[in-house]
């Protein structure tokens, strides 16, 4: 299958823009110099960086006084931040103290996941790992090496690992995250919403939210400018079975039934058609196949939708026409963690599709063309040309998957085809947590003949590692640059604020080290990362030092929307937004979304949601004191007429069985008016069962534990989740 | 004479707590304390739902009562602003001022002496905003003069719908709430 | 239906306020206690039984000390900041019924101890020259003694009220947010007081009149008990809430059981039956008033703590 995969954004030469950004950020970063003298003579620096508590990358400056780290706060100078962090960015300093940090490397010394260790010197583990890597390629060939990997941490080992000669790269925010949304906009109008969303929340006039519940999902740009748009009154319209904060700020709140979202999206596609509501002018000149398109969604009325998706058809009829009134500044929000039930691309698509009708894709208010400044990479040898392909999506199973899919990878090492993989590399990824079924994550880890995690806590997936290599935290160790593609170009510089607290180290240093055990030391020619980013940024013509003082360098202002002159392509097979996909036809797909109903759970059952708090993220912040204070344990969110009615109160330990009979740990039960009646909802990340996670230890209950079931997306091979239902357990039987 | 308060716009605030964790970072509130936190109200029956987020603090009261039921002066009302303060050295830990605040926004810091929402005396002082107001992703927090009919303050309370909590409890809080 | 939720979770504040434990309700029992007893052994100075050799006048000076002494330890160790506890006396608050307290005790002390050497009491006689000749001094003016038991009961007074405006003052707490409460600390103080002579003096006619005395205290509390209750029932929904918590919430059944039918109640009872000679004087009644009266401030203590202002943004919860 020929898969049109150009990044086609604005990439913006770098020296002139350079120099731009030298002159506007010079005076602010004198600013901040003339500041922190004063504060030096109060024992105090402030040494900017960027975060890492999740992967917005939002540019930081930290203070330390009296060499101790006392606080975190947002860069103004950075497009990101505005000068403001999250909640959790806030906290992050907390992952420095964190008592419970892995302090020195470990190997195995029991079966596997129990949990017993021997430290051991950084040789030992890097020699150790050396060996049954070149043991594993011997045998099988390095391709049976897998890297999973999250974040811009893992760049260095990436590096190492395709020198090594593996193809087999993955990171859960494709198969489990943002990945059908992307396939669904690649296939609509030949680019990816991408990461950070190109979304231009701020200037919308009416924002729908489908599930991306922001202001819990905490993207510190997009929650910044959605109160923007709050603060201006924009129209805004949430679908959420959960009353969530965003729906509590809405014009429109509808409690759609789960997994009828398709539904909703045809049924406000066919009044948009059938009214003309849609931008004429914009889907003639761009668009492809309409005619076709326009005809298979006349079976999809408002009355049809009615009865999938319980939202009334007026309503569905009157936020169309709402929408439709502010096109083309109205902005249907892609989401983000779209793998729900399996027909997500589908679903990304149709969310597409309506922006297309309304004319968005190109426009203020709705997805603007990001731009990156000009950062060449540092000049390796080429890599070692892998003699397989890569393992996770045999024959191209999955059509149209233009990353790699770590289940599928998880797949081949229990099934051994196309080829057996015989090692993982796990670097900031907690998969027990990530990847739903946790007994296919470790039949598969079982198979393996060394698994290798690093991390900075004693995780779950670390308990089952042959070594944990432990990391610096971000504020301890410099990473990869952050060459930004985003709304105006900036590169942003991590650097160490405060030492590591014991034998951590970051992650440049163990890839190189280890590079250099597996003789391919001449893959790294440089001796410190101050000379890889010295190479990179003079070759773009930026300084270091510049950089170090500012930690942004910004680039000038592009266009981003196609009246600014941002030439309007769409590298589609048609060239056009493709209303009928003939690629999607080809490969024996419906060309244009069709709904099928949700299959229901057993009589009895909830189904089980699962989204994001505040204040932490994913299962990687429970153990940082900051953040546990405000949160401590997760609740299961229950309709308060089922509460009534089971005879459960509020604040009472439960437990929840699923279809497959797993029971959750104890968890209380919030009685509310904020969700559906026939399903529940958790926050994502707790439940901890690592022992050496001491503070979170079995508080609360894993979201992640009672997915045993998913729905593959036949067209990208991602997960759904959204598709186990539960039944509630009294505590008291299993205490 | 000045009197410092705030003005928070319930409808932008989301609850996200970013201004509780400034505070605990910028005043090492120990851990288990709180000198700020959300409080959300629902009404409403699924899914006619209403919700009011709003991020508290001690409201710097105008009659304050903790300030009055001290026994050693220790709880004061400081010169600059009407900031209600606890000079650590002064007070003896009897509790009375906890007891005697309606909104539950002091503690026994683990040192022994009451503590509390300062307003950031220190950063105030500095021409800075408190570190919460500093921090809001969203921007719905804001902190100036209520005496000046000019400040941004003055201004948004005379132009939007405001309240403040438990006004019958009748202490003249200096914060208040936009809806 | 409302949901009202906070992320506040402060140690002793949530989910309700428990900053006082044990030690403020003792200290306030005793306080009260010692009131009642100044009040009773100054009015029997005044009235001159202390030329009888009468037990009130003889030994209540002296063993108030002693529980006074033990009130304010307990009050010492609720302190938090132990090392700070002088600062109380480097100011005086107009406004603050502690600061008021702890200034009234400093006066309480003085006249205690001027009633103990009325007579000083044996092991300590003829010890500290000054004291001896301060007594001779005394007992040459009747005048002088006199004054002693007036000065004794107005500050017996003072001490019993402030025991109670100590809570009432705290607007914060419905449930302690009435003008009664004063008048029920200072009764429920001089009935303690009565039953603890009525238990400890040893001449037949004084505890006949103590436990007379003790019955028109005990009747009378409960009708400032009516007062106190019936003021809350009258007021605001968020006083009548605070009202319930001792009628039918949680404090319930120790406020129905122990304060008013084992404290007031049944020794009311078993004492009118004693004076009338219908059953022996016994310790019993006296040490039930005595359990009750500490009971007393103990539930209104902690049940003070859980009642809240936060009702009143709830209309019709
Ligand atoms: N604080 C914090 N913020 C984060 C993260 C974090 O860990 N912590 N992680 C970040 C990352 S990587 C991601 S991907 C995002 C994820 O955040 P989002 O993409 O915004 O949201 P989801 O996790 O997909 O979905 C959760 C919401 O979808 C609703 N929902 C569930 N089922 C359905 C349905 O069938 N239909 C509809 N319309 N809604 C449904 C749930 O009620 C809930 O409100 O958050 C990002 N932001
Ligand atoms: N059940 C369930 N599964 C989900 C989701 C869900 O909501 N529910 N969300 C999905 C989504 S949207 C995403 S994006 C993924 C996220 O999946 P992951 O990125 O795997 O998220 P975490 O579970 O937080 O695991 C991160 C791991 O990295 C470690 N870590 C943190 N900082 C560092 C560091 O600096 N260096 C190193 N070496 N390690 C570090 C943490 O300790 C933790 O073990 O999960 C997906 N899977
Ligand atoms: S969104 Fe929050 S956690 Fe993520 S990078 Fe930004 S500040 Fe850090
Ligand atoms: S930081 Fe701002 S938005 Fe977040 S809870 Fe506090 S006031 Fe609300
Ligand atoms: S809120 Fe409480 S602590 Fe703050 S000034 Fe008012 S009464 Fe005092
Ligand atoms: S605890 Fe301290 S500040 Fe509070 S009333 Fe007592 S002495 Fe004053
Ligand atoms: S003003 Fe300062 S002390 Fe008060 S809540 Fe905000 S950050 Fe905390
Ligand atoms: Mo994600």
């Amino acid at each position: 299958m020929n898969v049109i995969s150009r990044r086609r954004f604005l990439k913006i030469s770098g020296v002139t823009a350079g120099v731009a950004a030298a002159g506007a950020g010079v005076l602010k970063g004198s600013q901040l110099l003339s500041s922190s003298d004063v504060m030096k003579s109060q024992g105090m620096q402030r040494i900017p960086t960027f975060c890492d508590i999740c992967f917005w990358k939002c540019g930081a400056i930290a203070t330390v006084k009296d060499g101790k780290l006392w606080k975190i706060e947002g860069n103004p100078e950075d497009p990101l931040s505005r000068g403001r962090l999250c909640p959790r960015g806030t906290g992050g300093i907390g992952a420095h103290f964190d008592p419970d940090r892995l302090r020195a490397p470990l190997i195995r010394r029991n079966d596997r996941g129990k949990e017993e260790w021997v430290e051991v010197t950084w040789d030992e583990a890097l020699d150790f790992i050396a060996v049954k890597m070149q043991a594993i390629k011997k045998s099988y060939g390095p391709e049976s090496i897998a890297f999973f990997s999250h974040g811009i941490g893992g760049n260095f080992f990436k590096h190492t690992l395709k020198a090594f000669g593996t193809p087999n790269i993955s990171a859960p925010s494709f198969a489990q995250c943002r990945g059908p949304r992307d396939v669904g906009f690649r296939l609509t109008f030949g680019e990816d919403v991408s990461s950070p969303e190109r979304t231009d929340i701020s200037n919308a006039q009416c924002l729908v939210l489908m599930g991306s519940h922001l202001g819990e999902n905490m993207h510190n740009t997009q929650v910044q400018e959605f109160a923007e748009g709050v603060g201006k009154g924009a129209t805004i319209i949430v679908v959420d079975p959960r009353f969530s904060v965003a729906a509590s700020k809405a014009k429109h709140y509808l409690p759609i039934k789960p997994g009828t979202d398709l539904a909703l999206l045809l049924a406000w596609m066919n009044v948009i058609v059938k009214e003309e509501l849609y931008d004429k002018e914009y889907v003639k000149r761009y668009g492809f196949g309409f005619e076709q398109f326009a005809a298979s969604l006349a079976e999809y009325t408002p009355a049809w939708a009615y009865v999938e998706t319980g939202i009334e058809p007026e309503r569905i009829v009157e936020t169309a026409r709402e929408m439709a009134r502010f096109k083309p500044s109205t902005l249907v929000h892609p989401g983000r963690h779209v793998t729900w039930y399996g027909d997500d691309t589908q679903r990304s698509r149709a969310i597409a599709l309506l922006n297309a009708l309304l004319g968005s894709w190109g426009r203020k208010g709705g997805f603007y063309t990001p731009a990156s400044m000009d950062v060449p990479a540092y000049p390796y040898p080429d890599y070692p040309k892998p003699v397989r392909g890569k393992v996770d999506n045999p024959d191209h199973r999955y059509p149209f998957a233009h990353e790699t899919i770590t289940n599928g990878i998880r797949e081949a090492t229990i099934t051994g085809k196309p080829y057996p993989v015989k090692g993982w590399f796990v670097y900031a990824t907690n998969l027990l947590h990530a990847l739903p079924n946790e007994e296919e994550t470790i039949h598969a880890i079982q198979n393996l003949d060394l698994l290798v995690v690093i991390d900075v806590i004693p995780s779950e997936i670390a308990g089952w590692a042959d070594v944990v290599l432990p990391e610096s935290v971000y504020l301890e160790r410099h990473d990869d640059l952050n060459v930004e593609w985003f709304r105006e170009p900036f590169i942003g510089l991590r650097q160490p604020v405060v030492e590591s607290p014991h034998d951590q180290k970051p992650n440049w240093w163990m890839a190189k080290r280890l590079a250099e055990k597996l003789g391919l030391g001449h893959f790294y020619p440089w001796k410190t990362i101050e000379e890889y980013f010295e190479q990179r940024l003079s070759a773009g013509g930026y300084s270091l030092e510049t950089l170090k003082k500012q930690g942004i360098i910004r680039g000038a202002k592009q266009p981003i929307y196609f009246d600014e002159g941002v030439p309007a392509e769409f590298p589609t097979p048609s060239g056009k937004i493709e209303f009928f996909s003939l690629q999607l036809a080809q490969a024996g797909f419906d060309p244009v979304p069709r709904y099928t109903r949700p299959p229901a759970g057993p009589p009895g059952s909830f189904r089980l949601l699962y989204g994001r708090a505040p204040v932490h993220s994913f299962s990687r912040t429970q153990s940082n004191r900051i953040l546990s204070d405000m949160m401590d344990e997760n609740e299961v969110w229950i309709n308060a007429d089922i509460v009534r009615r089971y005879g459960l109160k509020d604040g009472e330990y439960i437990r929840l069985k699923n279809q497959d009979n797993v029971i959750s740990n104890r968890i209380k039960v919030k009685a509310t008016e904020r969700i559906r009646p026939e399903c529940v909802y958790m926050v994502h990340g707790f439940g901890h069962t690592a022992k050496g996670l001491k503070h979170p230890f079995m508080k609360g209950a894993s979201d992640a534990q009672l997915l045993t079931r998913y729905s593959v997306d036949p067209l990208m091979g991602g997960t759904g989740m959204n598709v186990n239902f539960v039944t509630i357990e009294p505590e008291a039987t299993h205490g | 004479m000045a009197r410092f308060g705030m003005v928070i716009d319930t409808a932008k605030c989301v609850g996200c707590m970013d201004c509780v964790v400034a505070c605990k970072t910028e005043n090492n509130v120990p851990e288990g304390f709180n000198r700020d936190w959300i409080t959300t109200e629902v009404h409403g029956t699924f899914p006619t739902v209403q919700m009011e987020i709003r991020s508290e603090r001690c409201n710097q009261c105008a009659t304050p009562p903790c300030v009055y039921s001290c026994p050693t002066g220790a709880s004061h009302v400081h010169d600059v602003g009407g900031i209600v303060l606890v000079t650590k050295e002064e007070c003896i830990g009897c509790k009375a001022c906890i007891a005697s605040c309606p909104y539950d926004a002091r503690f026994i810091h683990p040192e022994g002496y009451a503590d509390k929402c300062t307003f950031c005396i220190h950063r105030v002082e500095a021409g800075m905003d408190p570190a919460c107001v500093a921090v809001c992703p969203t921007h719905c927090m804001h902190f100036g003069d209520l005496d000046d009919p000019n400040s941004p303050v003055s201004k948004l309370l005379a132009s939007r719908k405001h309240h403040s909590l438990m006004p019958e409890a009748g202490t003249q809080p200096s914060i208040f709430y936009l809806t | 239906m409302q949901e009202l939720s906070t992320t506040r979770n402060n140690h002793l504040i949530d989910p309700s306020l428990h900053v006082w434990g044990w030690e403020i309700p003792v200290y306030l029992f005793i306080g009260g206690l010692v009131a009642g007893i100044m009040i009773i052994s100054g009015y029997f100075v005044l009235k001159g039984q202390y030329k009888k050799n009468v037990f009130s006048c003889f030994h209540l000076p002296h063993i108030s000390l002693a529980l006074l002494s033990l009130g304010m330890l307990a009050l010492f160790l609720d302190l938090e900041h132990k090392r700070y506890v002088w600062r109380l006396y480097t100011t005086f608050q107009v406004t603050s019924p502690m600061s008021w307290g702890a200034w009234i005790l400093v006066l309480v002390y003085p006249a205690l101890f001027l009633n103990t050497l009325i007579r000083i009491p044996e092991p300590f006689r003829n010890r500290i020259k000054l004291f001896d000749r301060l007594s001779e001094r005394i007992n040459q003016h009747p005048f002088a003694i006199k004054n002693i038991g007036v000065m004794n009961m107005l500050l017996g007074t003072l001490l019993g009220m402030y025991t109670g405006v100590l809570l009432s003052s705290f607007g914060a707490r419905p449930l302690w947010n009435s003008a009664m409460l004063w008048m029920l600390f200072l009764v429920s103080g001089l009935s303690s007081a009565a039953a603890f002579v009525h238990l400890i003096a040893r001449d037949t006619f004084e505890r006949e009149l103590l436990a007379k005395a003790d019955n028109g205290f005990l009747t009378l509390e409960l009708f400032v008990f009516g007062g106190f209750i019936s003021g809350l029932l009258t007021s605001t929904r968020v006083h009548q809430e605070a009202a319930m918590t001792i009628l039918t919430g949680s404090y319930a059944p120790g406020f129905w059981v122990f304060v008013i039918g084992l404290g007031i109640l049944i020794p009311l009872l078993i004492q009118l039956l004693a004076v009338n000679h219908k059953v022996r004087h016994s310790p019993v009644a006296p040490i039930m008033v005595i359990a009750g009266g500490l009971l007393l401030r103990i539930i209104l203590v902690a049940a003070g703590q859980d009642t809240h202002w936060t009702l009143a943004s709830f209309p019709g919860n």
